[in-house]
């Protein structure tokens, strides 16, 4: 079983009580009307689906009710940290992220 | 016809549980789900007449009153001698919202030596009596479902959950407190 730390609760609590909330730190556009139909497409249904570090919106929804976010490695599933909504998005020691990575290497995940 | 309507308590006549943990519903009471902002905490505690816990995992008990942390702006209060909590919150001019549930929840009272052990047996909290203390409360989930718990002495516990879940969860705890018997 995955534990999980809740930033709210201040400790590690079981994966049940959590349910996943998609990406964060995903930018709400402001001119919402005046975009393009790409550009919409662009933020509203596309997604990096990165192979290892990932900077996800979590909720505590069985604790305390909380959205916050975490940095997870999509291939392991180990939580590097998580963090509260609203925070800037931290650097995780230790970590490159996957375009960081594709880019040494020349993969072809992207 | 009948111009009364009678209280049915959802677990009336239901008892269970092993020598170890006794497996009990609890009586009715009230409960009230409470949230405000930081700067009413003061003028709510004052008017419910205890402190409004602002930990996470805790609680705050006067004479069967109890106010459990659910989250950072979130309590669950719980009246057993059925004071007018809804009543109360009425008259409270800070900004805040309160729903009465009495009727939504129920409880059910586990207590003995094997209590942790007949909860834990659905539930993944750590029960441990350095990390959830007599006063301790958490909302978590109990199988399948969502529960409260609140830690009322050494080795009893008050678990609150939604009435219509309640023989589900009951049966539950029923079946934790017989194999931690084993």
């Amino acid at each position: 079983m995955l534990l999980i730390y809740c930033p709210y609760c201040e400790e590690e609590r079981s994966e049940l009580e959590f349910r996943h909330g998609g990406d964060a730190h995903i930018a709400r556009p402001t001119n919402m009307a005046d975009i393009t139909d790409e550009e919409f497409q662009e933020f509203f249904f596309l997604r990096d689906n990165p192979k290892g570090l990932i900077f996800e919106r979590w909720r505590h929804i069985h604790g305390c009710g909380r959205f916050f976010n975490a940095a997870r490695d999509t291939v392991s599933d180990k939580f590097y940290m998580s963090y509260k909504a609203g925070q800037p998005k931290p650097d995780v020691p230790g970590v490159t992220s996957a375009a960081a990575t594709n880019e040494n290497t020349g993969g072809n995940a992207k | 016809m009948a111009d009364q309507a009678l209280r049915k308590a959802p677990l009336a006549g239901r008892h269970g549980g092993s020598a170890g943990a006794r497996v009990t519903p609890a009586a009715p009471a009230t409960r009230l789900s409470l949230r405000a902002g930081t700067d009413a905490i003061g003028t709510l505690s004052l008017a419910f007449g205890l402190e409004l816990p602002q930990r996470p995992k805790t609680s705050a008990s006067i004479s069967g009153r109890h106010a459990l942390w659910l989250g950072p702006d979130e309590w669950l209060l719980i009246d057993e001698n059925g004071a007018d909590l809804a009543g109360i919150a009425a008259g409270i001019s800070a900004l805040h919202s309160a729903t009465d549930v009495s009727h939504r929840n129920t409880a059910i009272l586990v207590s003995g030596p094997d209590a942790a052990a007949a909860i834990a047996a659905a539930c993944p909290l750590d029960l441990g009596k350095t990390i959830f203390p007599v006063g301790a409360a958490a909302r978590t989930v109990l199988g399948k479902i969502e529960i409260v718990l609140l830690r009322t002495g050494e080795e009893d516990y008050r678990v609150e959950c939604w009435r219509s879940f309640s023989p589900y969860a009951f049966g539950m705890l029923v079946d934790g407190a017989e194999d931690a018997g084993l």
